[in-house]
């Protein structure tokens, strides 16, 4: 299919794909392995100005939008998907700094991340919150020079290893989701460590890790907007990222339905290559529908992302929801056609299915995302009704 | 530091077709890449230029699709591209591409260092390196692994040889030809990219160099491609009869007539 991608986005999306393919392919079986974080592959993807492409050109950036950041995003996915993450939250972790950060809170941080110099985090998620993500704990206290935080967050991508991380937190704790804040929180903060090293299912490359504040002193110019605004900032963020999670879908299941073409091709049983099979055609055939329905959904929300249009959260809830689900199927069913091999650490297809999973549960797990829809659905109606 | 790179377009491909008829390589749909051994040298000069300062530039002879080869360069981190393109430069061999190489190394006038790669993997004689620095009157050193040191009008380098490596000296300018132990290549970087898509490449010909048609191209050579070919490949096995110790006798008697004990 023909996505009429300009030059600029073509040179992005042919580069990525060197890289992966390069770069990342030869190692990508030894980091789910070992749970390595990808240092590495890092420094290649800042010499290659990957990580330019999300930041406007005034901060050392490419000015890309959510199209370009979702063209690399399925480049590196389709060959690692934990390194796409990793990739990825750096993206997540400033936006709202690209948003709603003044011109000096931009100068000061965004130029180092555009470099590649430094990774940044989105730091939400707690124990008591997760899909109701307004009932975080954290709090961030008003006090002389700036905020003293307290609390922990869980499950944050990019933790321990990143430099910059904006930071939820309540900052009246009286008002609940209505007093929270954005706070960036650099690496060493007295005050600021981290807590437990998250072991997972997939994703293997990229860190997990619990972030934990105490008495944490952060300099009053690091709010990000106005106070009180930190859940909506939020919640605006994850429409215009969640475009971004289906790029990483539609990259793995690109990944896993090319593996078990290849796969398909060359075993050979009943004397006949399996791709000559009624069966195995047709599940061939199901996953690449999949696949380039849930590209095309994902590079239409991207661009209406792009477009400016103030209310994305339908069509970038859709883009994610369908887009994850059809990376789950996808790669089981690609395990299937790779049989016990597939079954097998050898082959890349079992990876890809452990990491598909997540796709389904992160920013905004896919139960609650059809929730939103249903909700845009009635709302709609009842207008019109 | 002023440093020159010289490099070649070769089709990216170890397995060419040779045209029977025209005994001309068959370039159709294959695509063309930098010689792999050249990449090694662009980005010695990179780096280089990039620890040092200076400016590096990038010189082919070729046809102007070796253009693509340059712009490639230059998304790599080379300043400055040249190519060498003209009718007449056509048919060259070794000795008639180092002689233009050689003019327009002249022509640039301040060259500290001129990297080659070893060699190429169509031509793949080697020789044009050090032709290209006895052209100059230079030194030259051949299968650099390592540049240890380099600062004005010295350079120490590792040099890789079959039992181990040699150190050597010597003064600059100087040409060496480097081995793929030299460095890792880079990706190219999207703004690389972007600024090779508008780099402005210099074209120069018989003219700009100031020399006569004869002195170049095939006129220019003192070797002529008359044929490319592959052997033909025939297998004669035969096999000898008998006990093992009259094998061994017919064997022997074999290998005497062969002159060959
Ligand atoms: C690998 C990984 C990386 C992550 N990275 C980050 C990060 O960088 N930053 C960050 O802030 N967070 C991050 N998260 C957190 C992630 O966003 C949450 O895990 C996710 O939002 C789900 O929250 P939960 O785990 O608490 O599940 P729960 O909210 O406890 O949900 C459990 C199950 O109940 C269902 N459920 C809950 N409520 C409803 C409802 N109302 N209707 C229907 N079903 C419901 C859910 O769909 C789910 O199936 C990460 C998580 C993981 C696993
Ligand atoms: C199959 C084949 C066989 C050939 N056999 C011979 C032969 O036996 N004798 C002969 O004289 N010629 C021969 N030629 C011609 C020869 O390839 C060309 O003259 C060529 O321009 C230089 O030789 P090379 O490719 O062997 O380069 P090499 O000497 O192997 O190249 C060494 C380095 O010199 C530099 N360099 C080489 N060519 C250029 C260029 N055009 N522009 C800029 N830098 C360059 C590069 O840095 C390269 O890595 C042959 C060509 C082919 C295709």
């Amino acid at each position: 299919m023909d996505y009429f991608l300009d030059e600029q986005q073509k040179t992005i999306r042919d580069l990525a794909r060197k890289i992966a393919e390069e770069r990342i392919l030869p190692v990508r079986a030894e980091l789910d392995e070992k749970e390595e974080f990808p240092w590495d592959i890092v420094k290649d993807l800042a010499d290659a100005d990957m990580f330019r492409v999300f930041v406007p050109e005034e901060y050392e950036g490419l000015n890309g939008g959510c199209l370009e950041l979702c063209l690399v995003v399925e480049e590196l996915s389709r060959v690692c998907s934990g390194v796409a993450v990793t990739y990825a939250a750096s993206a997540l972790g400033c936006m709202i700094l690209m948003e709603y950060g003044t011109d000096e809170q931009k100068q000061k941080f965004l130029p180092d991340i555009a470099a590649g110099k430094k990774l940044s985090a989105f730091a939400i998620t707690e124990p008591t919150a997760g899909s109701d993500a307004s009932n975080i704990k954290t709090t961030a206290e008003k006090v002389e020079g700036g905020y003293l935080l307290n609390g922990t967050k869980q499950f944050i991508t990019n933790g321990g290893e990143a430099e910059i991380y904006t930071v939820i937190a309540l900052t009246d704790k009286t008002r609940g989701a209505r007093g929270a804040s954005a706070i960036i929180v650099e690496k060493d903060t007295p005050g600021f460590t981290f807590g437990k090293k998250e072991k997972k299912l997939g994703i293997r490359a990229s860190a997990t890790r619990e972030l934990v504040f105490k008495n944490c002193l952060v300099p009053e110019e690091n709010l990000l907007g106005k106070p009180g605004l930190g859940f909506i900032q939020a919640m605006r963020l994850f429409d215009r990222s969640r475009p971004g999670i289906g790029a990483q879908a539609v990259g793995l299941a690109q990944g896993a339905l090319e593996a078990a073409t290849d796969y398909a091709r060359e075993r050979v049983q009943f004397n006949q290559p399996l791709i000559t099979i009624p069966v195995v055609q047709n599940m061939l055939a199901d996953m690449a529908i999949q696949v380039e329905a849930a590209r095309a959904l994902v590079y239409a929300a991207a661009r209406y992302v792009d477009s400016g249009a103030k209310n994305v959260t339908e069509e970038s809830a859709m883009a994610k929801v369908f887009a994850s689900d059809a990376a789950m199927k996808v790669t089981v069913d690609a395990v299937q056609i790779c049989g016990g091999s597939g079954y097998m650490r050898d082959y890349p297809v079992e990876k890809m299915m452990r990491d598909a999973k997540i796709l389904q549960i992160y920013e905004g797990t896919n139960q609650i995302l059809r929730n939103a829809i249903a909700i845009n659905l009635r709302k709609r109606k009842a207008r019109t009704a | 530091m002023n440093i020159v790179v010289c490099l070649k377009q070769v089709p990216g491909t170890t397995e060419v077709k040779i045209d029977p008829q025209t005994n001309t390589l068959i370039r159709q749909g294959i695509e063309n890449i930098i010689n792999p051994f050249d990449t090694y040298a662009i980005e010695e000069g990179v780096r280089l230029k990039e620890k040092d300062g200076g400016k590096v530039t990038v010189i082919t002879m070729g046809p102007s699709q070796a253009e693509a080869a340059l712009r490639e360069s230059i998304s790599l981190g080379i300043d400055e591209a040249i190519l060498l393109c003209d009718n007449a430069f056509r048919g060259a061999d070794t000795w008639a591409t180092a002689f233009t190489l050689s003019c327009a190394v002249k022509k640039l006038q301040q060259y500290d260092l001129i990297i080659c790669g070893r060699q190429t993997i169509d031509g793949d004689t080697g020789q044009v390196g050090p032709e290209l620095a006895e052209m100059l009157d230079i030194p030259f050193i051949a299968y650099v692994g390592q540049i240890e040191e380099i600062k004005d009008g010295y350079l120490r380098v590792r040099r890789m040889v079959e039992e181990g490596h040699e150190i050597l000296e010597t003064t600059l300018p100087a040409v060496i030809t480097v081995a793929k132990e030299i460095n890792v290549p880079r990706l190219p970087s999207l703004r690389g990219i972007m600024k090779s898509k508008s780099a402005k490449i210099d074209t120069w010909g018989i003219r700009e160099l100031g020399v006569e048609e004869s002195m170049v191209g095939l006129p220019g050579s003192s070797t002529q491609v008359i044929k490319i070919f592959f052997p033909q490949r025939v297998h004669q096995a035969e096999m000898l009869e008998g006990n093992p110790e009259k094998q061994v006798d017919t064997l022997i008697d074999r290998l005497k007539s062969a002159g060959l004990c």
